[in-house]
């Protein structure tokens, strides 16, 4: 193509209809850059004719000018309009060039998990933390007077040779492993000032044999609240409560006379739901009662003026019948993959 | 405490259609668990039968059987079994005679195993039924003969049904009595509970006795065996004895059968049969709740006086063994000898052998705590202990050795004679003043005077109005009612506890979890989410495993040991949580699950050495004196909390387009960084030693100056010893010295927003200098204006000396205020170049 001489509309239509014919030719952002130069550049043809205005007469510089502006105007309009279709269709078919098989993924993280009965632990205080109860806690190497004596189980009673205990060397230092969390009731009234409501989850121990349904190392949470005016309705309530907060709405509790030297009255607490394995009906919880005034005593609480509440629930157990677990040594052998079907949620 | 229902139903109206399930239903109500139902596992058709004749038959195996015509039906009438009325039975038992009447197993029956019986062939006949043992019916061990009804004094017609003769047809509850409730370990006393429970009508078996038997509690009755008392050291100021009956009862014949009806219930009351005069006695024990023991009267040497051991005495008990007696153990004595250990077991010397004529019986009260020190000392928890310790009706001495003496006249044709004695100088039950009001108050519902006093007179109190309240003096059986609480719980029970309502109290405003409980909670779970598994073990290990683990240096750590471990191998309480990680670590590999990051919190036992640590013996029921309490608390070893992690196998897998990557040291170290966030503690880190870990590749980990803990790889041969591969990573941490820095809050650091300047600094220095310290000094030298430095490479080797290694650090420049040229950050990073150089010999690696 000659270089344009005069500013024609022949010309000018010429010039346009090569860049358009050009551009829409244009498959890629390669050959798009070409068009660039050979249409929009200087050496183009409306450029080049562009260059011409110099020479038009003045009186049909007005005509030529729209003439040759509106052409350029149509030429970038159209090769703007085809830059930005490539760039699109070039991104996309990265894109799709890129596509990987999100199934056969690699990972620089492998699951952990907490173990159940922690969770469980936890799920249950904050329950209570909840209605405004504190988390106390005591040590599990005790002394016979917090885990015995204090808590009215006489030298000589059976219920003190019925607990089952491990006892330290020498025996007569009248040191044991404790055999329920009941110790830090005695701890927590000694330590703190009444109104007292605190929950105590923790670690305990008992010369049982390891087999589906035993271990001599398991988990308790008890619970004690110190005030005036409690009742053993007050003692209902509460455990009413967890039980729903625990297992859901439709649990129910129920009470049965019991003996426990700490209490008195004292009481069984079985637990009803309709979703338990196993199907809806009554398992045994824990026990509780009202706290005896000897051990209101133990700690200098009178208990002609304050009245108090206690219940433990056994951890191992209710994993047991919350989640289906069906044999105790799963929970102790530490094996990962029972952990890890937890993961962070009991 | 098992139940039979036969028993029971003798002092309770019972439904005839009651079944086992619905006693213990109603029995739970009033405060007694099931645990368990025996008998009912055995059914007929089971008869009479009378032996018409037999043939020895010799057998390969060397056996004599006996081919047997039994008739089991009178003549001309059809067989339980729907069969002839004489059956052909094999059996190999040879202790029966023609004409002998048997219990017959027809085809049909089963018994206990369960053991179905069929028509089988058997050495050459069809055998049609089973001629049974005591054994085979579950009537106790006796010989391995069939049974000979002669020998139980029995004669009935042929075809009589052998279950309702034996009373085999019956069931027993086991129901489980809570130690405070002695007087339910008898009928008498499950009966009384049964009434409370249902309404049921209630006959008293101790009343009874006394109506039918003339029985009173006069003081004495003529005779040559006088009964004192001399307890020259009672404890805890307790007379031992405060109650002793005795009857004589002459010319027994101690070899007569035991009625099968006894025998029956005995053994559904889990007693086995022994002798008649034994049956007798241990059947007035669970029939009453009174232990009580017979005499050869004429073994006795003359006043019977019951007193304290002396130092080094012995007594030979009725388990033949020789028992040296200690000064706190209560005896019968009989002219001066030791004929029986009070309460817990008789003396072999006086038993009641085959040739006993003459019998004495005792029925005594002990004092509880006597009589579990006793049982405790010598390891013989008996029937009777078990029922002296939780306390028995002093009352029903008197009622209970008359009761003996009557069914040792009636079953062994002796002849009661007027001849005993009988004191009681049992303390009258204390009253207790019941105030209005207080019942309701403690249980949270309204009971009305009427049913308290209905209730507590039911269960056998005496109820006087008092003002407005009421006095209560409790029943003889009841020991354990002892004040207004026991009072206010025997209300609740009797009116029902599914009667209290459901209030929930409101607590004062709570604090919260402490830092340290939420601090735990958070790094427990921030070790979780970064792919680590928790695990729980049990703290009993050797006491060389807690001197390895327990200290950095010390060959010895004190450690708490138990008295009465359950494997003595393994009785000493652990010092370190890696002991546990380690056996769970070889457990989850023998399972096929080698790729391990385990952690564990737990309390681990410090005691300090040189420290004795216990408690003296401090009564309860008032509050020690501030010293006293303080002496319990300083008795307590020392148990920190501990975190701890152990690393072995792959930390990352074989995957798709990665390789597979080993956890190490480095992984410790990591997850250690990990608690530090969780817990928002620094820990930092510097090269350590401790005997357990690699020498070589051991972390001590700090929070401020103060060493909290270690990380890095396990001694190889400790890993290799577990049988575990080579390279074990672990890390311990006192997590109490954590969680005791935590709860302080951030002081936050100004975001600066200038743009920044980045240089690398490659410094060639001795390689036995960490290379922490080599970039604190650059950081320290390099002054504010560095704001990151980081450790990129480590090199040795070629274009390296000898004995040296060069540290490459990726720094990051910036200013508060303004962007930083080149200049500004080279000369700050030449700064810290200098302070390197000057304090570790650091010069630019060329």
């Amino acid at each position: 193509m000659s270089a344009p001489t005069e500013i024609t509309e022949s010309a000018v239509t010429a010039a346009v209809n090569d860049a358009l014919a050009a551009i829409a030719a244009a498959v890629d952002s390669a050959a798009l850059k070409a068009v660039r130069t050979a249409h929009l550049g200087e050496s183009s043809s409306l450029a080049q004719l562009n260059a011409l205005m110099k020479d038009v007469p003045g009186d049909q510089k007005a005509a030529a000018g729209k003439l040759v502006g509106q052409a350029r105007a149509e030429v970038n309009q159209a090769f703007t309009a085809r830059e930005e279709a490539i760039v699109r269709e070039e991104q996309t078919a990265q894109l799709a060039a890129e596509k990987v098989d999100v199934t056969a993924a690699a990972s620089r993280w492998s699951a952990g998990g907490r173990h159940p009965l922690m969770l469980l632990q936890e799920s249950i205080c904050d329950a209570f933390v909840g209605m405004g109860w504190e988390i106390a806690e005591g040590p599990e190497l005790e002394g016979e007077w917090f885990n015995f004596d204090a808590l009215n189980f006489d030298a000589d009673h059976p219920a003190r040779a019925m607990q089952d205990t491990f006892f330290v060397e020498p025996v007569d230092s009248h040191l044991v492993l404790r055999t329920h969390t009941s110790p830090v009731q005695v701890r927590s009234m000694l330590e703190r000032e009444v109104p007292i409501y605190v929950l105590a989850p923790g670690r305990v121990y008992r010369t049982d044999e390891l087999d589906a349904t035993h271990t001599p190392v398991f988990t308790q949470v008890e619970g004690l609240a110190i005030d005036k005016g409690l009742t053993m309705a007050h003692l209902r309530g509460t455990l009413e409560h967890a039980a729903r907060i625990m297992f859901g709405d439709g649990a129910k509790i129920r009470l049965r006379p019991n003996y426990f030297p700490f209490t008195e009255p004292s009481a069984e607490l079985d637990v009803w739901h309709p979703t338990f394995a196993g199907g809806a009906r009554w398992i045994e919880w824990g026990g509780c009662g009202m706290v005896n005034p000897n051990v209101l005593r133990s700690a200098g609480i009178d208990p002609e003026v304050y009245s108090g509440f206690a219940f433990g629930v056994g951890v191992e157990r209710t994993l047991m019948f919350r989640n289906d677990v069906s044999d105790m040594h799963d929970m102790v052998e530490g094996d990962v993959r029972f952990s890890q079907q937890f993961g962070m949620v009991v | 405490m098992r139940v039979p229902l036969s028993w029971l139903g003798e002092y309770v109206d019972l439904a005839s259609d009651i079944t086992p399930e619905q006693v213990q239903a109603d029995l739970v109500k009033v405060g007694f668990e099931e645990e368990d139902i025996h008998g009912g596992d055995i059914s007929g058709p089971i008869v009479v039968g009378e032996v018409l004749e037999f043939t020895p038959e010799e057998q390969n195996n060397g056996k004599t059987i006996r081919w047997c015509q039994v008739r089991v039906a009178p003549d001309g009438q059809v067989a339980a079994d729907g069969g002839d009325a004489i059956h052909g039975i094999v059996c190999g038992a040879g202790n029966f005679f023609v004409g002998d009447k048997v219990v017959v197993t027809l085809p049909g029956a089963v018994l206990p195993g369960p053991f179905p019986i069929a028509a089988r062939k058997t050495y050459g006949h069809v055998s049609d039924g089973m001629m049974a043992s005591a054994k085979e019916l579950g009537l106790g061990e006796g010989h391995d003969g069939i049974i000979r009804l002669a020998e139980m004094g029995l004669d009935p017609e042929v075809g009589t049904d052998a279950l309702e003769l034996l009373g085999l047809s019956e069931s027993a509850i086991e129901i489980n009595v809570t130690p405070d409730r002695g007087y339910a370990f008898s009928i008498r006393g499950v009966a009384r509970e049964y009434a409370h429970s249902t309404g049921a009508a209630y006959r008293d078996p101790a009343t009874e006795v006394v109506a039918a038997h003339g029985v009173t509690d006069e003081k004495s009755f003529g005779n040559e065996f006088p009964v004192s008392v001399d307890d020259q050291a009672p404890i805890r100021g307790r007379v031992g004895c405060t109650v002793f009956a005795t009857r004589i009862v002459r010319g027994i014949d101690a070899t007569a059968p035991t009625p099968s009806w006894m025998v029956s219930r005995l053994k559904l009351a889990g007693i086995r049969s022994i002798s008649l005069p034994v049956d007798i006695s241990n059947y007035v024990m669970i029939e009453l709740g009174q232990p009580n023991h017979a005499y050869d009267l004429d073994k006795l040497a003359g006043d019977i006086v019951v007193r304290r051991a002396h130092k080094g005495e012995k007594l030979v008990t009725l388990d033949d063994a020789e028992r040296t007696l200690d000064v706190e153990d209560l005896l019968i004595t009989s002219g001066g000898s030791a004929v029986g250990l009070a309460g817990v077991m008789g003396g072999a010397h006086s038993e009641i052998t085959d040739v006993t004529s003459n019998v004495l019986i005792e029925a005594a009260n002990f004092d509880p705590v006597s009589i579990a020190r006793s049982a405790r000392r010598h390891k013989l928890p008996s029937e009777a202990s078990k029922r002296f310790e939780r306390g028995v009706d002093p009352e029903v001495a008197a009622v209970a050795a008359g009761r003996v003496a009557q069914l040792l006249v009636e079953l062994a044709g002796g002849q009661l004679v007027d001849e005993g004695s009988y004191f009681n100088h049992f303390a009258a039950p204390a009253s207790i003043e019941l105030p209005a009001g207080f019942v309701s108050g403690l249980i949270g519902l309204d009971y009305t005077d009427a049913q308290i006093e209905s209730s507590l007179t039911e269960i056998g109190c005496a109820v006087v109005p008092a003002g407005t309240g009421f006095t209560v003096t409790p029943p003889t059986w009841r020991p354990d009612l002892t004040d207004k609480w026991t009072l206010a719980e025997e209300v609740a029970r009797i009116v029902g506890y599914h009667l209290i309502p459901a209030e929930l109290p409101v607590a004062p405003p709570g604090r919260g979890y402490t830092v340290a409980q939420d601090v735990r909670r958070r790094v427990s779970n921030t070790l979780a989410a970064t792919g680590h598994t928790e695990v729980l073990s049990y703290p009993f290990f050797d006491e060389e495993t807690n001197n390895l683990f327990g200290s950095p240096t010390e060959a010895r750590v004190p450690q708490v040991r138990l008295a009465n471990a359950l494997d003595a191998t393994q009785g000493w309480m652990r010092t370190s949580l890696i002991p546990g990680l380690i056996g769970t670590a070889a457990r989850n590999r023998s399972r096929g699950l080698s790729d391990l990051a385990l952690f564990e919190t737990g309390l681990v036992f410090l005691p300090a050495a040189g420290v004795s640590y216990g408690q003296d013996v401090v009564a309860g029921g008032v509050r020690p004196t501030p010293e006293v309490e303080a002496k319990l608390y300083a008795g307590i070893p020392p148990q920190p909390r501990y975190i701890s992690g152990l690393f072995v196998g792959d930390a990352q897998s074989k995957q798709p387009g990665q390789k597979a990557l080993a956890y190490n040291w480095q992984d410790a170290l990591v997850a250690v960084q990990q608690i530090a966030l969780g817990a928002g503690v620094a820990i930092s880190v510097r090269q350590g030693m401790h005997k357990a870990f690699h020498p070589g590749r051991t972390a001590e980990l700090l929070v401020g100056d103060v060493v909290i803990g270690y990380a890095g790889e396990l001694l190889p041969s400790v890993a290799e010893d577990a049988h575990l591969p080579r390279t074990v990573a672990a890390f311990e941490l006192n997590l109490d010295a954590i969680t005791d820095a935590a709860g302080v809050p951030h002081t936050a650091v100004d975001i600066r927003t200038m743009p920044a300047a980045t240089q690398d600094l490659s410094l060639v220095v001795a390689d036995n200098i960490p290379a922490s310290d080599v970039l604190a000094a650059v950081v320290e030298g390099a002054g504010e204006l560095l704001e990151e430095g980081i450790l990129v490479d480590v090199y040795q080797g070629a274009g390296i000396p000898e004995g040296q290694r060069s540290l490459t650090f990726a720094l990051r420049f910036r200013a508060d205020d303004r962007t930083l040229t080149a200049a500004e950050a080279t000369a700050s990073k030449e700064a810290g170049v200098a302070l390197a150089a000057s304090r570790f010999g650091a010069t630019i690696r060329e």
